[in-house]
């Protein structure tokens, strides 16, 4: 079946809403707008404004409000429009839903999804670019997911409402309209492991969300070059996939991570870390790393692509790590 | 001025906005502006008589719909086009884009995409002055989307309790972006807001430069004497989508067509008119003179030059003194 990202995670919340009456939607023009991103269009036609709910502009309200129902018994999932919302609810977030269940002994669980949009490339400028995906999976009590495919749109929802802790879920802004197949009996995926998307033996291309499509180019212009590179999709951000990470690098002994939040304090530099800990006698070459420059993003189209990760920038860093050593 | 001057005034305020934001559509839709854009098409009266009856060092503090703020505070036709064309002539040296006018020489605080976010800064920019002993107003403007944040209310508080000379502007165009103000606000009447924190309010025909003019200048000339901060709530339409995306399924179109009807320039043409107070010549003078303002802008944006690449991470901190 031919789909797009966005028709994928759509049919993931009808899904969810058809399977569990505890299940509703909630969050700033998902109802009457149709979703910013049109990915509930439809849907509060289909489910009623008690189940698919228009909220006022009040990310913390909200946000805390899904905390509240989760521990009152609902599944709500909280489409906060984008991540640069988000920073209006982190209170709630991360004082709230990341603490409660280990805070009270055991006692509370937050069975919360928390939807949203995330990253630049649209030429939004700074304050409607971050990525912050990586600053989220910072927080223990937090699951971290980047679908980065049309199939983990469709799949990832449900099994995220299934896990009785909170769970974020970043959808990066320039993959709604990515187009895709999908099994016409498509559903659940796990989500707890990364992704081999291209097998390779010379260096691994680690990446999640919106750069998987921009790194799987970078892997195929590599391989006009003859380097032959791996595509490890993480998937999961908080907790990684650290027998994922492993298995790669022994395989390639050469790493570069590729991330579209800033390097400094990043997830790029835990992962980084992590393969230094533990395969430093591995390694052929240092861990490579290709991220946005340190500056909030521009509006300006030439600045907006001197900032972020290109495959070019990818294929230079995969270049230097095979060549590292001779 | 007299009351024939300031009527023509606000007139060619309002069409310098409108012709403005027709440019820009015009250029997005020839992909020379990119992102958002958002339009205050239909709103112009806000900010015309908003503006006329600030002193050029009161300072102003906007959202994403500022391009008629930024024009009418004295930000040029020029840069601002300059700046969503993303070029070095721009006012924010094409950083910020649509969503981000800043001008200090003429104290624009910007251009903030975050819905209420301008607010607290607004609080703190009247703080300054106050602290400083400056008889300076602050004006911030903002949707009616913003009075549902916690942001709202807590700036709202602090400006009263402190009593700082700032100037709530809520624009109630009735939507924020697709969901109207009756499915988010238990109270949709604004100005009780305001004075549950002791502010005094009053509402304004947002569609009526003239009224919106003497409304403003009434609550500036009390803020600027010392009466606190005051809050107007000025109700007005956006004829146009919320940003160039918007599909527009929350509203109809006969909806749209009545407010048209209540066009502010064309209201206030019509009255003068109407009084004998604009001729036929003064009109399409008025016309021609802002039709070259906004082809010159034009021609200024495309003769620009791209903000070079290797200036991508200027700014981020202060710059060393060059000796
Ligand atoms: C904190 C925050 N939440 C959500 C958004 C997305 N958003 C941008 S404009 C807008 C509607 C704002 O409506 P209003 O304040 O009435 O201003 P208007 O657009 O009508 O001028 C929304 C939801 C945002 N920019 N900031
Ligand atoms: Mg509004």
């Amino acid at each position: 079946m031919k789909t797009t990202y966005r028709e994928a995670m759509r049919a993931a919340i009808r899904e969810a809403m058809q399977r569990d009456e505890r299940v509703f939607l909630m969050g700033e023009d998902v109802g009457h707008y149709g979703g910013c991103y049109a990915v509930s269009l439809g849907l509060l036609e289909e489910f009623g404004p008690e189940r698919i709910r228009d909220t006022p502009l009040s990310e913390s309200a909200f946000t805390g409000a899904g905390i509240g129902a989760a521990l009152g018994g609902m599944r709500p999932i909280v489409e906060i429009m984008t991540v640069n919302f988000s920073l209006l609810a982190l209170d709630q977030i991360i004082n709230n839903a990341a603490t409660l269940r280990h805070m009270s002994g055991g006692q509370f669980s937050v069975p919360l999804v928390i939807r949203m949009t995330t990253g630049a490339g649209r030429q939004l400028a700074a304050q409607h670019s971050h990525s912050l995906e990586g600053w989220y999976a910072h927080i223990p009590g937090l699951r971290i997911l980047a679908p980065a495919t049309v199939a983990d749109a469709r799949g990832m929802l449900w099994t995220a409402l299934q896990d009785p802790d909170p769970v974020l879920i970043f959808e990066h802004g320039t993959l709604y309209a990515v187009p895709g197949e999908l099994d016409d009996d498509a559903g659940a995926v796990d989500i707890d492991t990364a992704a081999v998307r291209r097998p390779g033996a010379d260096v691994s291309l680690i990446t999640y969300g919106g750069t998987l499509p921009m790194v799987l180019e970078a892997a195929d212009r590599l391989a006009t070059d003859g380097i032959d590179a791996e595509v490890l999709d993480l998937r999961t951000l908080r907790p990684l996939d650290d027998a994922a990470i492993a298995a790669t690098v022994t395989k390639t002994h050469r790493a570069v991570v590729v991330d579209e939040g800033w390097r400094s304090g990043s997830l790029s530099a835990e992962i980084s870390a992590r393969i230094t800990e533990r395969f430093f006698y591995d390694l052929d070459a240092p861990v490579g790393r290709v991220c946005s420059a340190e500056v909030p993003i521009p509006y300006a189209r030439h600045l907006e692509l001197a900032a972020l990760p290109t495959a070019e920038r990818v294929v230079a860093a995969a270049r230097e790590a095979v060549h590292a050593g001779g | 001025m007299t009351d024939q001057h300031q009527a023509h005034d606000l007139l060619r305020r309002m069409l310098r906005v409108r012709r403005l934001e027709e440019t820009c559509v015009e250029l997005y839709s020839a992909t020379k502006i990119r992102g958002f854009l958002h339009v205050q098409i239909g709103e112009e009266a806000v900010a015309a008589g908003v503006m006329s009856a600030l002193e050029p060092d009161d300072a102003v503090v906007a959202t994403y719909r500022e391009h008629g703020h930024a024009l009418l505070r004295g930000v040029s036709a020029d840069s601002i086009l300059a700046e969503m064309f993303g070029k070095q002539e721009g006012c924010c040296r094409g950083r910020g884009g649509s969503m981000h006018l800043f001008d200090a020489a003429t104290r624009f605080y910007g251009g903030n995409a975050i819905v209420a976010g301008g607010l607290p800064v607004a609080v703190g920019l009247a703080l300054a002055d106050r602290m400083q002993g400056r008889r300076r107003v602050t004006a911030c403007f903002f949707g009616e989307g913003a009075v549902a944040e916690g942001e709202f209310h807590e700036s709202l508080n602090l400006a009263a309790l402190w009593q700082l000379p700032v100037l709530f502007v809520c624009e109630n165009n009735l939507y924020a972006m697709g969901t109207a103000l009756r499915y988010t606000e238990s109270q949709t009447d604004l100005a009780l807001k305001a004075a549950a924190y002791e502010i005094p309010a009053w509402p304004a025909d947002g569609m009526d430069a003239l009224a919106v003019a003497e409304a403003a200048r009434r609550a500036v000339d009390a803020v600027r004497s010392g009466g606190g901060p005051h809050f107007l709530e000025l109700r007005t339409y956006r004829f146009r989508a919320h940003s160039m995306f918007d599909p527009e399924r929350y509203r109809d179109k006969a909806e749209v067509a009545s407010w048209v009807e209540r066009d502010p320039i064309a209201t206030l043409r019509a009255t003068l008119q109407a009084e004998d107070r604009l001729s036929e010549e003064e009109w399409t003078a008025m016309q021609q003179e802002v039709d070259a303002e906004m082809e010159q802008a034009v021609a200024y944006a495309e003769a620009g030059t791209p903000e070079p690449v290797e200036e991508l991470t200027r700014f981020l901190y202060t710059e060393p003194a060059t000796p």
